[in-house]
């Protein structure tokens, strides 16, 4: 497949290992921010291919696994109601809140449908006039431009039975969180391709700055990490730490300016809890006051809706890269995707998901 | 900072009690696999249903009767390459040619909508018509219930059929072999992304087609060639849940491991794309026209080139070999040289396919 394989080539992959293993001369702990980009490491086994110098650990960057609790309850609370569709993406449908997920929701009765886009949600309200349409709008920067969209569109279409639960997240804020912790780590970060696709690397350049960590801007196809991991072990064993972007065919310092644009019409700066990891301050978005209409938390009054989160799930290390999902006695044994016990284990881009798929054959 | 990070290795257990039937139980994966174990087979069991298979092997007044059944619930009705007729014919007739059956005569039970048209519906039986004369199976009998309208999709079919085992054919998921080649009749994925593409809309350069079609006298070839021997241990269609789930399947029925090679599983271009685009992977992606065959390693090449010969087998490839490893563990040597499990789909990848 042309523009994918290229980024595929296995002998290039071991000259770019081979060439990693010259550079390297001690040990370093690297991060990849992103669950798509540990998927692809395990998927390609590509920590296989690297010297025993390098630690690779997984970082925060799985929208589905960070979702807190309260949200998933919030979301089933509402899909529960008569007259609602409840729309998503596919892979929060399985995400357990406190008792229930959305797809046990939707065996119960309640109109869920899965979507592969928000304009579809709002495609569903202007054909059902007479039911109440919510998107649960969840992820990181990338997907927030899009429901963004969504809103603005809704709002200048003058739809009234549109509205979307927001639980959108932002990466620097996890990242600085994981670099104030005594407990850290990480030496080194592969920053998130697609995040800064859409909001450009300043804000790790300023990362940087503040804790002298280097930083490589990353994609997701194996060579694309590889190559990020090379130009991450130089940096280090040359002393230098600064923002390098390998996924300059999709990224730049700017980023994606409409996108940005569109961010802060719809959108403010605000607190965030995230699963496993708690609260964390200024670290996501919510609607404006003028898009308050279409706040799905405030038409449904679940705002004050909260839940516990359980404390002893080791998914908050495992988030941090402080655990390895095989570390945990529970991984595999009564914590599989089937049954998760923590959020990693639940998306196919959670850490914990993503070793039990490719790799717990290692473990047992 | 939280206080999260508090270190104490122990989960609670919020287990999911699974109360009520979710999409995932018809997935053709573990949910499934769950419901079979959990609900049906602790009620039912025999000694001819316990061997799981595709079919029901019978002996009945000294010959050997393989017995099927099937429900057929895809959506959109048509679709690039059939329709559910012909899919309701395809996938039972396979279900007995996997048996080594030569499939004789079918049933075929219709559950109608008020209010569904009469076109579709005479569309949709004449496609039934023609599989079925074009497999040389006979539709013997049938049923039709009508529900009222919004209780039904349109059209659910369910078909029924029967077969005879030629003398010493004896297939069985549980027969695979360490040592045995596992052969793979052409490229995967065809059906299910054909089927997603027309539910959303989603259109490619290529139009991509369903692959549903009968596959007896692929079986047939396969069996001829390997006459008189019991080289043949183990024919399946991966339809549901994909290759994987029936690797998965055999694996654990057998008590043997897996290992397949990603750059010998072919998958077109097309498919792969649209796989790449939807975050799919081909390996979960239903089949209705493939086949997978256990084969003893002598007779592997052999097979090979007799399924090659056949117009439903020419892109047949040997993609692994049967080990001795941790019994029910299924792997892929990936392009890259490292290895990983194959594991079975835990809950839905797509609703509703077949």
């Amino acid at each position: 497949m042309k523009y994918v394989d290229e980024y595929r080539d296995p002998k290039i992959a071991q000259a770019v290992a081979a060439e990693i293993a010259r550079t390297v001369t001690r040990p370093w702990v690297l991060m990849e921010v992103c669950g798509g980009q540990t998927h692809t490491l395990m998927r390609y086994g590509i920590d296989e291919l690297l010297p025993p110098e390098i630690e690779l650990v997984h970082g925060p960057g799985c929208p589905v696994c960070v979702t807190p609790l309260e949200m998933v309850d919030r979301a089933i609370r509402i899909a529960s109601l008569p007259g609602v569709i409840f729309t998503s993406y596919g892979d929060m449908l399985r995400v357990p809140g406190s008792e229930s997920d959305l797809f046990q929701a939707k065996a119960r009765g309640a109109d869920v449908r899965v979507v592969y886009s928000p304009m579809d949600a709002l495609h569903i309200a202007r054909v059902n006039p007479d039911r109440k349409v919510v998107f649960f709008g969840v992820g990181f920067e990338t997907t927030a431009p899009a429901n963004g969209m969504a809103v603005w569109q809704a709002k200048r279409e003058g739809l009234t039975n549109f509205s979307m639960l927001v639980s959108h997240v932002l990466v620097p804020p996890a990242m600085r969180l994981i670099l104030n912790s005594p407990a850290n780590r990480v030496q080194g970060f592969i920053a998130p391709g697609h995040v800064c696709t859409v909001m450009g690397y300043r804000e790790y350049e300023e990362l940087v700055s503040e804790f002298h960590v280097p930083m490589v801007v990353g994609g997701f196809e194996p060579l694309d990490l590889l190559e990020a991991i090379s130009m991450l072990v130089s940096q280090l064993e040359e002393g230098r730490a600064e923002v390098e972007n390998q996924y300059a065919r999709s990224v730049n310092q700017e980023g994606n300016l409409p996108a940005q644009n569109i961010l802060r019409e719809v959108f403010q700066v605000s607190d965030r809890q995230w699963r496993g990891i708690g609260p964390i301050a200024e670290s996501g978005y919510r609607l404006r006051q003028e898009y308050a209409d279409f706040d799905a938390e405030r038409i449904f009054g679940v705002e004050d809706w909260h839940a516990e989160e359980p404390k002893e799930c080791i998914s908050a290390l495992v988030l941090q890269g402080l655990k390895k999902p095989l570390d945990c006695p529970a991984f595999g044994k009564r914590c599989t995707p089937m049954t998760p016990l923590g959020a990693p284990m639940v998306s196919a881009e959670g850490a914990c998901a993503a070793y039990y798929q490719y790799r717990r054959h290692a473990h047992a | 900072m939280p206080d999260t990070l508090t270190e104490t290795l122990v989960c609670p257990t919020p287990l999911q009690v699974r109360d009520r039937i979710v999409l995932g139980h018809g997935s053709g994966g573990r949910l499934s696999a769950e419901l079979l174990r959990d609900v049906f087979l602790p009620l039912f069991s025999n000694p001819v249903l316990d061997r799981m298979d595709d079919q029901a092997m019978l002996e009945i007044g000294g010959a050997r009767v393989a017995f099927t059944t099937d429900s057929f619930v895809v959506q959109p009705l048509f679709f690039p390459g059939g329709d559910i007729g012909s899919l309701a014919v395809h996938g039972t007739v396979n279900d007995l040619a996997m048996g080594g059956a030569r499939p004789l005569f079918l049933s075929a039970g219709f559950i109608l909508e008020e209010g569904f048209p009469m076109e579709a519906l005479r569309r949709i039986a004449s496609s039934m018509a023609e599989a079925a004369a074009a497999a040389g199976v006979l539709i013997v009998t049938g049923d039709t219930k009508v529900v009222e309208r919004g209780k039904g999709d349109g059209l659910f079919i369910n078909t029924t059929g029967i077969g005879i085992v030629p003398d010493g054919v004896r297939l069985s998921a549980s027969q695979a072999r360490p040592g045995d080649r596992v052969i793979l009749s052409g490229p995967i994925g065809d059906h299910g992304i054909a089927i997603l593409c027309k539910r959303e809309g989603l259109e490619f350069e290529t139009e991509i087609l369903s692959d549903s079609a009968a596959l007896h006298n692929l079986v047939a070839a396969i069996l001829a060639a390997s006459s008189g021997t019991n080289s043949i241990r183990c024919l399946r269609d991966p339809t549901r849940g994909g290759v994987s789930s029936a690797l998965n399947e055999i694996a654990a029925q057998s008590g043997v491991s897996i290992q397949i090679e990603e750059t010998c599983v072919p998958v077109r271009e097309e498919v792969r794309g649209a796989c790449e685009l939807l975050g799919l992977d081909p390996l979960y992606v239903a089949n209705e026209g493939k086949l997978l065959a256990f084969v003893a390693p002598e007779v592997a090449d052999e097979i090979l080139a007799a399924m090659r010969r056949d117009p439903h087998g020419s892109a047949a490839a040997i993609i692994g070999t049967v080990g001795n490893e941790s019994a029910g563990l299924v792997t892929m040597r990936t392009a890259f040289g490292s290895t990983r499990i194959v594991d079975m789909l835990a809950g839905e990848q797509l609703p509703r396919i077949c």
